[in-house]
């Protein structure tokens, strides 16, 4: 099993779960560490954008707002055309930890293949697909 | 976890591990559908090589084969798959480490 499905990583950080929540939630906070600049809309249905200093930028959408404690959004899967319906889901979770706090964030969601994505990797591939996966990577190397 | 994604995956991962087929896949992508006579103009490979390998991509379900003009068959590249293997690269490529690291100290700057 290669591909995963969630990134986790948690951090140990000296300031109150307030002060972190701020810099997470707010346009302000997230303009200046995240992104270059960014709009939020901080309520579940939300929306939140960001720009980077690349051009590039990032459509989100609030799922979860549990201040100070659970920060929720999803995104598009980076990459992925526009319309492509995949996003992931990003939790970030703020727990007190003496006098700083304990975040984790999730991201999940990378391996999700919804039907018609699925239909549409296979549609037009009668024979390759219904070999072993061995025998056509065999195959390919053999060229 | 299906393991349809990850078979996906690897047929596009083994195709683009040869450089002939990443020379062909980037000249589909880059100028379109194409017949193996047009590529081989545009490529340093010979015609037979190019039609051996469009015939292997087009099994694997990377290409797809159309009917071209003068009856020509032409091949075009079948972008779902590729969308697949993207999905994995995004895993790679989503920096938290760095992202978190500029949290903190935008945190740290503002204490």
């Amino acid at each position: 099993m290669g591909f995963p499905d969630r990134i986790e990583r948690t951090v140990q950080v000296a300031h109150p779960p307030g002060k972190v929540w701020a810099a997470l939630t707010t346009a302000e906070g997230l303009g200046a560490w995240f992104g270059d600049e960014a709009a939020i809309d901080l309520r579940p249905g939300g929306s939140a954008r960001m720009r980077f200093s690349s051009g590039f930028t990032v459509d989100m959408r609030v799922e979860r707002v549990e201040e100070p404690a659970v920060f929720g959004f999803t995104w598009q899967i980076y990459g992925l055309p526009e319309d492509d319906p995949r996003r992931t889901y990003v939790e970030f979770t703020l727990e007190p930890a003496g006098a700083g706090t304990r975040l984790r964030v999730v991201e999940s969601g990378f391996a999700q293949l919804p039907e018609d994505a699925h239909r549409k990797a296979y549609d037009g591939n009668t024979e390759g697909w219904a070999r072993e996966l061995g025998e056509l990577t065999g195959y390919l190397d053999a060229a | 976890m299906p393991h349809d994604i990850e078979a996906i995956a690897e047929q596009v991962f083994a195709a683009l591990a040869d450089p002939t087929r990443r020379a062909i896949l980037a000249a589909l992508a880059s100028g379109g559908p194409a017949t193996a006579t047009d590529l081989a103009a545009r490529l340093p490979i010979t015609r037979q090589a190019i039609a051996k390998h469009l015939a292997l991509l087009a099994a694997a379900g990377l290409v797809q084969a159309e009917p071209g003009e003068r009856r020509r068959v032409r091949y075009r590249v079948r972008s779902a798959p590729m969308q697949v293997a993207q999905q994995f690269l995004a895993v790679l490529a989503r920096d938290w480490d760095s992202a978190l690291d500029a949290l903190t100290d935008h945190l740290d700057r503002g204490a």
